[in-house]
Formats: C-alpha cells, structure tokens, sequence
C-alpha cells in the first residue's frame, strides 16, 4: 500500500515492555513482509517471547505502536488480534488434549465471520472434513486423526499445532520455535512444511527459532534481539557476519 | 458415528419405556420417580459447563431456585397481588378455574426457564471470568448469596415462603401431570444437551476445557460460548425449579428453592458418580444416585445424611472418574475413542510422524 | 435501610460501637483465615470444611458446659482433639486428594463439610445452641457495652497467632513445613517427608478452627448448619489478603469483621449472610480484574 515496493503485514514501530523493573523490550521496530518468512533469534532472555505476546496480544504495550495491514492493533485482545487472521503458536505445544486429531482440527476453522449462531452448525459438514483431513495428510498426521490428541508424541503435537493453525487460514503465523524438542531426523521435513505453508497457502511466517541452521536455511529476513534490545536487521547472510550478533551468541556482554 | 446413534435409540426407548411402566408398575412412587427425573435433568444441566466446559459450578442450584421463585411470581400475580398473599401467609386463598391455572402454569414454568437464563446471561460474563477453583467457590457463594437475598426479601414472603396455586382436580391427578412434565423436560433436555454436542458449540466447549488459553489464541469467543452454554443449563434448570415448585406447592428459600447442601451437590456427585463429560454418564450417575439413596434410606434410621456427605467423599476420593469414565478407558473402542487401524498406533506413536 | 443509615449520622457513637464491636468479631475471622491460608498455602487445598470445623471446636465447648466445666475449659479439649481429627482426615481424606486438580480437594472436602454437619446435627440436633461464659461487660463511656468475653477472646486470638508465628519461625517442624509451601519438591529431595508435613499443617489448621471454634461459641450462638458462612468468611480474607500475607490477613479480617456488622446494621439483620456472601463474590470480581491486569506471560 506504501510507495515502498514492499507491502508490510506487520509493522512494529518502537515497542517497549517492562514487567515491574526488568524492561523485558526496549524501543523495538520491525517490519515482516507480505508473503515471505521473517526470523527472529536472539540469545534466552533476549524479549523475543515477550514481543511475540505483545504482538499477538497478550499484554498492553508501555509504548510503541504494532499495526496489523495498516491497522493499529496494540490494544486489542488476543481472540480479537486472531479473528483479523495472526495466529500464533505455543512453545511449550498446546493442543486440546482430550479430543482427537480431527476434532482439534475441527473446531481450528476460522472465527473471523462466525455469527453467534452460526456456532451450532452441524459439525460434520463435508468441507470441513475435507479440508481437516487434507491438511492432516500435509503434516503426516492422517493415519492418527481419531487418536486422542494428548496421546501422540510431542513432535506430532507440534505437527498437529501446526496444521491447526493452518486449518485457521490465517494472514500471518508466528511460531515459536517451531523446532524446540523435535528430534533432529524430522527438523528437516518440517523446515520443508513450512516453506511449503508459504508458498502455497501464502501465509505469512515470523519464525522465532534457536536453531541457527533452520533459520538461515527458512527465513529471507531475519531480526536479532539482544538484551532486549534490535540488535540488527537483515538477509542471514548479513546476520551471520554481523559481529554484534556473533557477540550476543558467544555470550560477549 | 452412525453406530452411536443406534445405540443412544436404544437408551431413549428404554428410558422412555422406563418412565411409562415405572409409576404404572409402581403407582406409589409417581412422586419419588419424577424426582428421579430432577435428578437426571441437573446433573445433565451441570454437565454442560462442569463436565463438558470445564467449569465445575457449586451453585447452579440458584437458577432451579431462581425458576422456581420466578414461575411463583408470575402465577400469582396474574390473579392477585404478590405483596398481599404472601404477607397474609397462606390466609388468601385464590380460586383458580381450570384455565387460570393451566394458563398460569404454562405461563410460569416459560417465565422459570426465561428468568434463570437471562440471570446465567448477566451474571456468566464476570463469573466466567473466574477459573478452576475460584470459580466453584464463587458460584457456591452466589448460590448461598441468591437464597438469603430471596429470604430477605419480603415481596416473595422472605423466609416465610409462598403457597403455590394449588392444582384443580384430584391430587393422584396433579401428581401425574407434574411426573409426565418432569420425565419429558429430563429427556427433552437430554435431547437438546445431545444436539448442542454434535455441533461446533460442542467441540468449542470442550476446546474451552481442554484449553482456555489455547481457544483464545486460536480465536474462538471463549467468553461467548461460556455464557452461553452456562445459560443453556441455567434455562433448563429454571424450567425444572418452576415445575418442581408447583408440584411442592409450597415453597421457600433456603431448604427447597436453593438447597446448596443437597440439591447443589447430589448434582455435582451424580455427574461424577456417573462419569463426567460423556453423554450418558449423568443419566446413568443421577438414576443410580437416586435409587440407592431411596432405597436405603429408610434404613438408616437418620443417619442417612452421614452417610450421603460419605458416599460424596468416597465417590470423589476413589472413584472420581465416574462409571462411564472408567469403563471408557477400559473400553475406549467401545465409544468410538482412539481406534482407526486397530491397537497398532500405539506402539509406532514413537516418531512415527514421518 | 434510609432509616438506619439516618440514624448513624444522627448518634454516631452508635458507629463507633458497630466499629469496635466489628473488630472484637474480626480477631476471630482473622484466626480462621490464618488456618485457611497455612493449608491452602502449604498443600494448595482449599479446605471448604473450614467453617464445619470450626463449628465443631463450638460443640466441644458447648459439651463441655453441658458437663458443667467452664467453656474456657474446652479450649485445651479442643486443640488437643481437633488435632487429632485433623490428622485422621488427612490420613482418610486428604492424603488422597493433595496432588490431584484442585476442584478434587474442593469437592471432598465440601463433602466432609456436610459429614460433619450431619453428625452435630443428629448429636445435638438443629437447635442453636450457647456456650455461657458469664463473664460480664464493661462499659466505655455511657453508650459502648463491650462484653468482656470479646476482649478475652481478641486477646486470646492474638495469643494463639502469637503461639503460631513463633512456632513457624522457630520450631524444626514450622520451618519444614514453610520449605514446603515454597517448593515441595525441593523439600522432598532435602529429606523432608513432607507427606509428615501436609499432615501435621492439616491437623495444626484442625486445631487453630477448634481453638476459634471455643471462642465463637462463647461469643454468638453455633447450629450445625453456620459453618459454610465461617468457611466463606475465611476464603474472603484469604482471597483478598493473599496467602503468606499475615499482616494482611489479620487486617482483612477485620475489615470484615466491621464490614459484617455495619452492614448487619444498615440493611437489617436478615440480610446479614447476604452481604458477607455477596463481599465473597465482590473481592473475586476484584481478584479477577488484578489479574487482567497483571497477565502472566504465556509461554
């Protein structure tokens, strides 16, 4: 929309966050792009979770601004932020445990235009299906789909978090560390699911990741944070020589 | 799918035939079975937000004393002023023709239902705000704060309590009909709770209890569907307290109309007792409740409620999984859990993702 | 309610009466919410038959009277025997409810809270019943009558807390149980059996209801049915206090304490449970509000 060439999903401009004395952000700006997957890495305790949550929508903001396709979203609430279409998933996975796979996917389709009665459709129409079970094959997850939820491994949690947050057809997904906990065997298939989503889905990534390798190997942008602070903005290969990011890694403080 | 619902004809049409030969078979006991349906229409009402939620109410008793205290007010005052009968305790006597009091009644049992849910509308948003444990405590204290605020009010007879028209006809009569509406509300309902399951209301509800903060993310109108589905239970529950009031006929505040320590818990046990969270489990829970408690009581020789407050904590302490909750995870197959190509799943759950 | 609120403003001393007395009522509120919060705080159950034991530490008095002792007497009685109580139930009960979700240790002990309603009840039956302890009033000035049992009991509440206090800081057992409440599991890999721990804080709660049990009988009336008003009191200062918060909930406890009274007074007697019930429900609301504030962070 801009004159840039670049048309921005997210724009954050000088967000900071304290909880009690710790400023947890500090003056943070970053922009992540229609279309593409953004990274952000930074060392433990650097704020990454925290701008993730302040994006999404879980605290107020001390100052800033976080637009969302133009429109300022740094007040409204989590379920509000996810109807407009930016979902986010959890590190530590979160599934509804108790159901099963097709159920959890169920239950993931849009809220975006849902009218209070439209909730008590009949569960089993055929689109739905269909498309849960399609996208269960995309994760690898087909076989599973009426095995309760809680009972698989955590990376097909992971998986299955995943491909929920896809049935939502969402604008924009923020993972958080989408590898954390994987076993190294199946980080490369997943790194392929992603680029995959991306493509073609067309949704919009911004990837918060430890694993320096995936990152290069996923994100086209990538954004550093270091105590709390935008350390530096740019393609991995920018990054990877980046001295102040080699610094923040090796533990120089 | 296709499978269960088979089988749930099956259940209706026993229950049905249940209700049909049970008062013919044993005419005696027209009353005591229709509190038997009560009983099933609470825990199953208390199962919507406690099993299937998540949100584990100790005082949904206030909308069956809410219904009960609403059907009152509109029956009466259609003929004569409220304020007036009630302070004459039970000096006035109003005359109703036939129609007055069917009218009334129908009248009243719709303003019953209509009361408790428009209360369930305004008062979940807050309410449901509050989680696990505090949300148990404060809706016990909004049920105990409901009772002794009616009890107060002299509009209603405060502690006094009100006679309720009392049903032109014979008495054999008048307890039929009140058993016929008692059996059809429990399995109407029961109906309706079946619905409200296979739908999306259905899965959101139960995405709530799995996961509040997950639902959230996800962008469903937890705080909506919370309201919502407690109103449900609150309606019916109303309807039941309106029926149950006139079929007393008389009524008052705090041992008939907002029972916490009876009525506010046998529907919680019963829902446990019977397994939480399935479909069947309360029905089965407030059935098997309700026969052993009948049934024993009478030789315990006052000890009864020594013994209801331990079957409570023996229940909850051992047994907390319920009938069907255990014979679920012995059985899952049998109600359609986790099988889709034999018991081979399991063993590859490893990483079997690739 | 417009005629009594004008005649505070008309005799304000009348004020200064339901105040003080309001506080004399708090002292014990506060006792009782002590009890509460060392369970809640240590094992994380919520004893909803707190108020239930409480009544129970009445009856023993009341039996006590009835054998002709003073009810004073009964005060050793009760701790010793609601001690003791207090463990069996553990052992029976609690034990099995400790590590499960909370609304589990909820619901078994709303179970217990009825058991034990039934059995005062079929013993000594629904009637009110009063522990006499004949120890006169004394007057400050011409219009505040303060009985002395109440200042006896505020200073015997204070005593008793005193007695705990010391008891937690010093003793082997108090400090056990306080490494407990931060991090059990740590305790446990200190060589705590904390298993031992939880029973002990579970009895000593027992003990501290009995000990307040002896003074609310002395005081007011007891019935088997008025204990889930003492156990919601407890929650309220609890809840508002926050647990570990001593100063707090001795201060809530009488803010309560006035609160009950002043309100009793404006409103009428009958809607006395009404508004301690509906502050239970306000401080939630308000509970709830912090915490939409103050999100945790959601990992």
């Amino acid at each position: 929309m801009s004159a840039g060439a670049v048309n921005n999903v997210i724009e954050v401009r000088g967000v900071s966050k304290a909880f009690g004395g710790v400023q947890a952000n500090t003056d943070i700006s970053i922009d992540v792009p229609d279309g593409k997957i953004t990274g952000l890495i930074g060392p433990n305790g650097s704020g990454k979770t925290t701008l993730f949550n302040s994006i999404v929508g879980y605290h107020p903001i001390d100052g800033g601004s976080i637009k969302f396709r133009g429109r300022e979203i740094s007040s409204l609430r989590v379920p509000d932020i996810a109807r407009l279409g930016m979902l986010r998933t959890f590190q530590q996975t979160r599934i509804y445990s108790k159901m099963n796979c097709m159920d959890n996917m169920q239950i993931s389709v849009s809220h975006r235009d849902s009218s209070t009665f439209s909730i008590f459709a009949s569960r089993d129409t055929g689109e739905i299906v269909e498309e849960a079970e399609r996208l269960l094959e995309f994760v690898g997850l087909y076989e599973k789909r009426f095995l309760i939820s809680g009972d698989l491994s955590f990376g097909q949690q992971k998986l299955l978090e995943f491909a929920m947050a896809l049935m939502n057809r969402p604008k924009v997904l923020l993972l958080d560390e989408p590898t954390a906990g994987i076993n190294p065997t199946l980080i490369n298939g997943l790194i392929d699911r992603l680029k995959r989503a991306n493509e073609e889905l067309g949704v919009t990534l911004l990837v918060i990741e430890h694993n320096m390798r995936v990152i290069m190997n996923l994100a086209e942008q990538i954004s550093c944070l270091a105590h709390g602070e935008l350390l530096a903005t740019g393609s991995p290969d920018d990054l990877q020589n980046d001295p102040r990011v080699i610094d923040a890694y090796l533990g120089a403080h | 799918m296709k499978q269960s619902t088979a089988l749930d004809l099956r259940v209706y049409a026993g229950l049905i035939a249940f209700g049909i030969l049970g008062p013919i078979l044993f005419p005696d006991y027209v009353q005591t079975i229709a509190v038997m349906w009560l009983m099933v229409l609470m825990a199953v009402t208390w199962d919507i937000t406690g099993g299937q939620m998540g949100y584990n109410s100790l005082g949904n008793v206030c909308f069956f004393g809410i219904g009960m205290y609403a059907s009152a007010i509109v029956q009466i005052s259609q003929f004569t002023d409220v304020a007036a009968y009630t302070a004459a305790f039970g000096a006035i006597r109003v005359e109703f023709t036939d129609a007055q009091y069917f009218t009334g009644l129908f009248l009243g049992l719709i303003a019953g239902g209509i009361a408790a849910a428009v209360f369930a509308l305004l008062i979940g948003p807050a309410m449901l705000g509050l989680r696990g444990p505090y949300f148990a405590i404060g809706t016990l204290g909004l049920a105990v704060a409901v009772g002794e605020l009616v009890a107060g009010w002299g509009y209603v007879g405060g502690g006094g309590g009100i006679s309720m028209p009392v049903y032109p006809g014979d008495a054999g009569a008048g307890a039929w009909m009140f058993y016929v509406l008692l059996a059809v509300l429990a399995l109407g309902t029961h109906l309706v709770v079946r619905w409200l399951y296979s739908t999306q209301f259905g899965l959101a509800i139960n995405a709530i209890r799995d996961d509040e903060d997950k639902a959230d993310a996800m962008g469903i109108h937890a705080n909506r569907y919370k309201t919502m589905a407690w109103a449900f239970a609150a309606f019916f529950m109303g309807i039941g307290g309106a029926i149950f009031g006139n079929m007393s006929g008389f009524i008052e505040p705090l041992e008939v109309a907002f029972p916490t320590a009876t009525f506010g818990i046998f529907m919680v046990a019963m829902a446990l007792l019977g397994g939480k969270g399935t479909l069947w489990g309360p029905v089965l829970g407030a059935i098997l409740f309700h026969i052993v408690k009948e049934v024993t009581w009478t030789y315990l020789l006052g000890w009864q409620w020594v013994a209801l407050g331990a079957i409570i904590i023996i229940n909850i302490v051992y047994f907390q999984q319920g009938i069907l909750g255990w014979a679920q995870d012995r059985w899952p197959a049998a109600f359609g859990l986790t099988v889709d190509r034999g018991g081979a799943a399991r063993p590859a759950a490893g990483e079997a993702a690739e | 309610m417009i005629d009594n609120l004008y005649l505070l403003t008309q005799a304000p001393i009348l004020g200064v009466d339901l105040i003080i007395q309001g506080l004399f009522i708090g002292a014990v509120f506060a006792l009782i919410a002590y009890g509460l919060a060392l369970v809640w705080g240590v094992m994380n159950v919520k004893n909803l038959a707190q108020g239930d034991m409480v009544i129970l530490g009445g009856y023993i008095t009341y039996q006590a009277t009835l054998w002709g002792y003073h009810p004073i007497v009964a005060l050793p009685a009760a701790i010793v025997l609601m001690f003791m109580l207090g463990w069996i139930i553990y052992v029976l009960i609690i034990r099995r409810v400790v590590d499960r979700d909370m609304f589990t240790s909820l619901l078994a002990t709303f179970g217990l809270s009825l058991l034990i309603q039934q059995v005062l009840n079929l013993i000594y039956g629904p009637e009110v019943k009063v522990a006499e302890s004949g120890f006169g009033d004394f007057e400050v000035g011409s219009f505040i009558i303060i009985q002395n049992v109440r200042l006896y009991s505020l200073l015997l509440a204070a005593a008793l807390a005193l007695a705990i206090v010391i008891f937690m800081k010093k003793s082997r057992m108090g400090q056990a149980i306080r490494a407990t409440a931060q991090d059990a599991r740590a305790a446990r890999v200190l060589g705590i059996d904390t298993d031992q721990v939880y029973a002990f804080t579970y009895a000593l709660n027992a003990s501290i209801c009995g000990a307040a049990g002896v003074l609310v009988a002395m005081i007011w009336v007891i019935q088997p049915y008025y204990g889930i008003v003492y156990s919601i009191r407890a929650f309220i200062i609890v809840t508002a206090a926050g647990l570990g918060n001593l100063p707090g909930v001795i201060l809530t406890g009488f803010g309560l304490g006035v609160w009950e009274n002043v309100a009793g007074f404006v409103f009428g007697a009958e809607f006395a449970v009404a508004a301690v019930v509906i502050m239970l429900v306000a401080v939630l609301m308000y509970r709830l509000v912090q915490l939409y504030r103050v999100r945790q962070v959601v990992r």
